[in-house]
């Protein structure tokens, strides 16, 4: 930092409110050209309406906008375009109807001589993106046919090709595979090298450390601190971001649990499309986790239990007895509940109250002779919300209002309503904050203790390593290896955690082992 | 990314739910080509009769295609053709064929801006708004007609207008060709066409990129409604007259004819040549039913039935 950088963003006192609620309280927030800017901080706390300000989506009550030093005085998505901004949206600006290289220049497509839209220009040029990052998406693929991870690289190459003065990344890593995230780090960089200024959001403290140069954080719509990453270890970052002192994770203590009977038991169980020939034996009182990469077919897993995708092959055993799960309704009969992946779409329907939600998987055993017993929705909302301590304005709120983590206490408050003995749990903390997923960890700790048996899926490796008492790497749809959580201590190691640091390389190389393995296996298979 | 690329035909077939109308429009053809042939099916002048009785469907179909593409439907349609015979009779009258011809568009121009302005800013779903305004524009069409025949003794508005030909070839084919061209280009390359499918593809995906989803609800319903207008000057031009009864329930063979094209009711999804064969399809059941000599009543049976077994053999499989 010898010369000072031309500022490329500068936003002075911005202030929004949305139903009385002030989402964002004169924040000021300033970013250099040639920087990665990481914006930081808990759900609700202000970084996507900053974000959709800056884009354009919402038209700020308060505050002046300057992009390249030229004030922005008109808040349409188009004029911020216009003023060199770019932003990938978490979920929400691909067309599932067109094809990847049409969403990444829909509006922008090339024309020919008649004026007409050139798609095999934008299918070369959609290509050439995909090239540059060195990642593998067809560009004439329908994004509806995409894959979590395949979507978030049409997202991002979308936004680069904006070729912006300001590129905004919100949560781009969500489903990337770690090598796809070196990736779009080494170009990251080199974009940063050219000038381009690069606000990154995400709650992976590791990437920001890697990738940011400075950070904001805010706090409940009001800024805390912009700091170098120099002065702000993962610690303080955590510390200003929950607002009190706060080890993370690593303060969940993880009892050693006891183990009770086999409860559930896979044996060569085979799904539609993944999983393959997956064994496992799950017992009372146990977390067990789930590891792998995108498309290691953990969630695939996941949904064959539930009986959303039934299984084409193997055996269920419930308490020794075989059962045969065909549908959603056989499960939950058979006291297994899904916590899904897609919050949104999967877990809660978000125009509806808190109550109704809650009750969604039990409406047959509170509606006797036909109508719906309000007294029992009331009770079942009531100790739920207690349950889990969940924050709602009351339980006839639209879900839709509470924040991320609160939903998704919800979504597990709706599926506990079941009565479930065997409770899976698909990424139960992506995309909400660090304070929320603590807590999560701690119920899934507590469920274990009362005698359940819980599955947990997560790509946040520090997360499972909380959380689980054994662990079943997965690779390519295939179960690898059973770890037990204690082996992968390093006994050398003390300070608890530096202790989780090591354990996760270890669980880490694991995986990447299980993929080597794997492809080894599968290039064995070809040539035989 | 070495990918075997099909050759044209293989990937036709392997896709064959998706072009199930054009497999299924060449069974029908040859199977009524096989058993109808003795009551003249394969006659010229027949062929060019269902040509004659589909075109103004399929002109009201192309519009209807980009209105499902968008994520609206138009309901109004067959009731707009109907009030736009009376309104361009009742003009040729007083003004003469380009008089008629004015007061025939600026009746669709009408009822279309009014259609797109109750959806777009008014905020009532397209279902209702257009669902209203059929009532409206048949209770205008019979008010301002006192519910009698308006003849048009105009000739040449009569020959331009759907009931000429050249040579053998009806114009009516023409004013089909054209708006089915124009509609293929606008909706395949333009970007006009390519916005209409995001936003009906996925609206806030659409709106976050940049697009003005309100004006592209507004103009694919302004659109369709100037289609029904014209459909409803073809009308007029054909029978000499303009009657509120005219177009009366062409709105469900428009989105009959759409949705067998392969257009998604929901929107994000559609084909214009797919729209035409829909229509053509259509027309060529109703005249092998009749030459099969069945009443009517087995006719509407027949017709239904074949509907259904199309659109659901072009579902995706579960």
């Amino acid at each position: 930092m010898t010369a000072p950088a031309p500022t490329a963003v500068r936003m002075t006192g911005i202030s929004k409110s949305f139903g009385g609620i002030r989402a964002l309280d004169n924040v000021d927030f300033e970013v250099h050209a040639g920087e990665v800017h990481a914006l930081l901080g808990g759900n609700g706390a202000g970084k996507s309406t900053i974000l959709k300000v800056l884009n354009g989506v919402h038209v700020p009550e308060e505050g002046k906008i300057e992009v390249g030093g030229q004030p922005l005085t008109t808040h349409t998505p188009e004029a911020s375009r216009a003023a060199g901004i770019a932003m990938n949206f978490q979920e929400m600006s691909l067309i599932p109807t067109l094809t990847v290289a049409q969403n990444i220049f829909l509006t922008r497509e090339a024309r020919d001589a008649r004026g007409m839209i050139d798609d095999a220009d934008s299918i070369r040029r959609a290509q050439a993106l995909f090239d540059m990052l060195q990642v593998q998406v067809d560009p004439t693929a329908l994004v509806g046919d995409l894959g979590a991870g395949q979507k978030q690289l049409t997202e991002i190459a979308k936004a680069i090709s904006q070729k912006a003065r300001v590129l905004i990344l919100d949560e781009p890593s969500t489903a990337l595979s770690v090598s796809d995230v070196e990736r779009l780090f080494t170009f990251l960089r080199q974009l940063k090298s050219e000038g381009v200024a690069i606000i990154y959001v995400s709650h992976r403290m590791d990437e920001i450390a890697r990738i940011a140069d400075r950070a904001t954080i805010l706090r409940d719509g009001r800024h805390v601190i912009t700091a170098p990453m120099a002065e702000l270890p993962i610690d303080v970052m955590i510390e200003h971001i929950v607002g009190k002192k706060s080890k993370g994770l690593a303060d969940v203590t993880r009892s050693d649990a006891v183990r009770g009977e086999v409860l559930l038991e896979l044996s060569g169980v085979t799904g539609p499309h993944k999983p393959t020939n997956v064994s496992l034996k799950l017992h009372r009182g146990e977390v067990l986790g789930l590891a792998g990469l995108l498309g290691s077919g953990r969630s695939a897993l996941a949904r064959v239990m539930a009986g959303i995708e039934p299984a084409v092959a193997g055996e269920i055993r419930i308490k020794g007895e075989t059962v045969a799960i065909r549908r959603p309704s056989d499960a939950i009969a058979h006291r297994i509940a899904l916590v899904p992946e897609a919050r949104a779409t999967q877990g809660i329907i978000p125009a509806h109250s808190v109550a109704d939600n809650m009750v969604m998987s039990v409406i047959g055993r509170i509606t006797p002779r036909g109508i719906v017993d309000r007294a029992q929705v009331r009770a079942v909302a009531y100790r739920m919300i207690e349950r889990l301590s969940i924050k709602t304005a009351s339980r006839d709120h639209a879900v839709s209002t509470l924040s991320g983590g609160n939903q998704q206490k919800v979504v597990i408050g709706k599926w506990l309503a079941t009565d479930p003995e065997i409770l899976i749990l698909d990424e139960p903390t992506a995309g909400i904050d660090i304070g929320s997923k603590s807590e999560i960890i701690r119920l899934v700790r507590d469920l274990a203790q009362a005698g359940k048996a819980v599955i947990v899926i997560s790509s946040e490796l520090s997360e499972l390593l909380t959380a689980c008492d054994r662990i079943l790497v997965m690779a390519d749809g295939c179960a690898h290896q059973m770890l037990d959580r204690a082996d992968l201590d390093d006994p050398a190691e003390t300070d608890p955690e530096y202790a989780l640091q090591a354990a996760e390389r270890r669980l880490q190389i694991e995986i990447q082992n299980a993929l080597s393995i794997n492809a080894l296996r599968i290039k064995e298979a070809s040539h035989g | 990314m070495a990918k075997p690329i099909p050759s044209p035909a293989g990937a036709f077939f392997a896709n064959w739910r998706q072009n199930i109308i054009y497999i299924g429009f060449v069974v029908i053809f040859v199977v009524f080509a096989l058993t109808l042939s003795d009551k003249g099916f394969l006659n010229p002048n027949n062929l060019l009769n269902i040509v004659r009785q589909t075109a103004m469907i399929a002109v009201m179909a192309v519009a209807m295609t980009f209105v499902l593409s968008a994520g609206e439907i138009d309901l109004s349609v067959g009731a707009v053709a109907g009030l736009a015979t009376v309104t361009v009779a009742m003009a040729i009258a007083v003004a003469g064929p380009i008089g008629g011809v004015l007061a025939g568009l600026a009746t669709g121009l009408a009822v279309g801006m009014f259609n797109g302005w109750l959806t777009t800013k008014v905020g009532i779903p397209s279902f209702l708004t257009t669902l209203a305004m059929m009532g409206i524009a048949k209770g205008v069409a019979m008010w301002i007609s006192d519910t009698a025949a308006v003849p048009i003794l105009s000739p040449s508005y009569s020959w331009i207008f759907g009931g000429g030909s050249v040579g053998p070839i009806p114009v009516l084919m023409f004013w089909m060709a054209l708006i089915a061209g124009v509609g293929h280009v606008a909706l395949r390359r333009s970007g006009f066409g390519r916005r209409v499918l995001a936003t009906g593809g996925g609206e806030t995906a659409a709106r976050y990129s940049g697009i003005d989803t309100a004006s592209i609800k507004f103009r694919v319903l302004v659109l369709s409604s100037c289609a029904a207008a014209l459909a409803g000057m073809l009308y007029a031009g054909r029978l000499q007259s303009g009657r509120f009864q005219l177009g009366e329930g062409d709105e469900l063979s428009v989105i009959a004819a759409a949705v067998l094209g392969g257009t998604s009711l929901f929107g994000g999804k559609g084909t214009v040549i797919g729209t035409i064969v829909g229509a053509l399809m259509i027309g060529l059941i109703n005249n092998g039913l009749i030459l099969m000599g069945l009443e009517f009543s087995q006719q509407l049976i027949a017709r239904g039935g074949i509907i259904i077994l199309a659109v659901a053999l072009s579902q995706k499989k579960r």
